[in-house]
């Protein structure tokens, strides 16, 4: 690996900070990009799959497949763009975004029914029956004023998560 | 495969108990009807996630011991780390050497450290042997009546082998603080880097100490010549071995005639720069904790006995080749067990002292978890606890 932050210039790392919106400071860009070469072992300029499956903690948490399809094949930019929203510079707005992306699988800007089992099938796993946790997401969601074929955009997102404060906030280590 | 599965066997019997780490009141926090925000909110699942892809250090439980219960407080401020192969990873020098005139400088250290060093250390720890074995037999089997002379003998000699180890490395051990002696209540626990560990801190006092039991040579001068010092030998994949380990350092330690027990609470062998979490065995037997702190100077030669990569023979010949052991002991103040304290809580705050003593870091693995890697179990585990949680929040009315 060796000093890989000679590898970035000043250029690069501002061109960087532009993409995220400068949610990250330059000298976490350069620890990402640490990272990102360490994960990067065959240095195909991206991170594929099994490089990802690599890290033991990401492989079992419960949502890694979902995380996977958003974050497989990116390239650096890309890949701070990605961790913006676990940046403490990182808006409700954008947090709030993030999460939708991850249940709107297909990228359609609507989350389907289908879509929040699909989730809370990850984080269940077999300990719920399949019909319970239909049951559960019908409940809660006429609950919250919405029928089961609704489809869920964006800005219901923002109203239902808006006011909960979410912590998302990952700390990049500098050293 | 088989051995992938014997170790996550290991796992599960020797995985200390999650119960016992996380804080008593975090559980029955009433959590209130579920509703559809609850389930929406990934962001603590999302976090982790975010954490392991960045490599983060964060300021909550590590995932291992986290529980997914909806708005769960976390209350202890543990450090958490990604790879926890980095405890376990032996840093790599950097390569200094490549270089026109450095270089033929490094050749000239190999020629001496190998030609010279190496067969005088050897023809030392010979000498060594011989000397202690032409006197430890006699007194093993001519003094069998007389036992309070012979275990008084038999210390003195291991004491001596010791330091004819220490010295067929060039050992330049500091020791810091009062010498320990017997006394019954006590306990000394010190951080784990290799074996020479016990070498170093035997070569002054003959303690007795807990180790697993190991194959060949090593295996034969624990069932000989370390049991007359009173050593505890344990098998790790065992499981009801941990009861009758547990009653043995009991009565150990009651004893006054017992030479001072070792423990090395974290288990196994970490890389000097990282302390993994104590067990609590060694705090939970009613006695005064006495720490000990061992920090290696690495710019000698990297002691961390990588016992995944090297048998101990490659790591005693790869010490002996290099150019000297120099390491600091401190003998740290003994710690009682405060009132209302609990055993992890007390084996943390000594770890505390350890490491800072040391100038070590403290991460919150569990170093068993260097036998097998974090498996669909601990997804499993996380699933049940959130899917209990939205059930009985389901019922809530």
């Amino acid at each position: 690996m060796g000093n890989t932050s000679s590898m970035l210039t000043q250029y690069d790392i501002e061109e960087v900070q532009e993409h995220c919106n400068n949610t990250f400071s330059q000298q976490e860009i350069v620890s990402l990009y640490q990272r990102f070469c360490q994960l990067d072992r065959n240095s195909g300029g991206f991170i594929s799959a099994d490089e990802f499956l690599s890290v033991p903690e990401f492989a079992v948490n419960p949502l890694s497949q979902r995380l996977f399809r958003m974050v497989d094949g990116l390239n650096f930019k890309e890949f701070v763009a990605f961790l913006s929203a676990f940046s403490s510079r990182a808006t409700l707005q954008h947090k709030v975004e993030f999460i939708f992306k991850v249940y709107d699988f297909d990228g359609n800007g609507k989350v389907a029914f289908s879509d929040l089992l699909d989730v809370l099938r990850d984080l269940t796993g077999q300990f719920i029956s399949e019909q319970q946790r239909e049951l559960v997401l019908t409940h809660v969601l006429e609950e919250a004023g919405y029928k089961k074929d609704s489809l869920l955009v964006l800005s219901d997102f923002m109203k239902i998560l808006g006011n909960t404060g979410l912590k998302m906030e990952v700390e990049v280590p500098v050293d | 495969m088989s051995k992938v599965n014997s170790s996550n066997m290991e796992l599960e019997l020797y995985r200390p108990n999650i119960e016992d780490y996380l804080p008593t009141d975090s559980i029955q926090e009433p959590l209130g009807k579920l509703k559809l925000r609850d389930l929406l909110d990934i962001s603590p699942t999302l976090r982790e996630a975010g954490g392991a892809i960045v490599d983060a250090i964060e300021r909550k439980l590590s995932i291992f011991f986290s529980v997914y219960v909806g708005r769960l407080r976390v209350i202890s401020n543990l450090d958490s780390e990604d790879s926890f192969t980095r405890c376990f990873k032996s840093n790599p020098p950097e390569t200094w050497n490549w270089n026109v005139y450095l270089f033929p400088l490094w050749c000239l250290g190999v020629v001496v450290r190998y030609g010279i060093l190496f067969p005088v250390r050897a023809l030392i720890l010979t000498s060594g042997w011989i000397i202690f074995l032409s006197c430890y037999i006699p007194v093993h089997l001519l003094l069998k009546g007389h036992d309070k002379l012979r275990k008084k003998l038999e210390r003195a000699l291991v004491e001596l082998i010791c330091s004819f180890f220490v010295a067929s490395w060039t050992g330049v051990v500091k020791y810091h603080g009062p010498r320990p002696c017997a006394r019954p209540k006590q306990v000394f626990v010190a951080n784990h880097t290799s074996m020479i560990d016990f070498i170093i801190l035997e070569q002054t006092t003959a303690f007795a100490v807990i180790m697993q039991k190991h194959p060949g040579w090593v295996g034969l001068l624990q069932k000989t010549i370390l049991e007359s010092v009173g050593c505890i030998l344990f098998n790790r994949s065992e499981a009801k071995d941990r009861e009758i380990v547990s009653r043995k350092l009991r009565e150990h330690v009651e004893g006054a005639e017992n030479n001072p027990l070792l423990i090395f609470p974290e288990g196994t062998c970490v890389n000097n720069n990282y302390t993994v979490m104590f067990k609590k065995g060694a705090f939970e037997l009613g006695s005064t904790v006495c720490p000990i702190a061992i920090k290696y100077n690495k710019i000698f030669v990297d002691a961390f006995w990588n016992s995944k990569k090297q048998s101990f023979t490659t790591h005693l010949l790869q010490l002996m080749t290099s150019w000297a052991v120099v390491c600091d002991v401190w003998y740290l103040e003994p710690q009682n067990m405060k009132p209302g304290e609990t055993p992890i809580e007390f084996a943390e705050r000594v770890r505390e002292i350890i490491s800072a003593r040391a100038g070590i870091k403290m991460v919150p693995w569990d170093g068993f978890l260097k036998y097998s890697r974090p498996s669909p179990k601990h997804r499993e585990r996380k699933q049940q606890a959130f899917a209990e949680s939205v059930l009985r929040r389901l019922e809530d009315k």
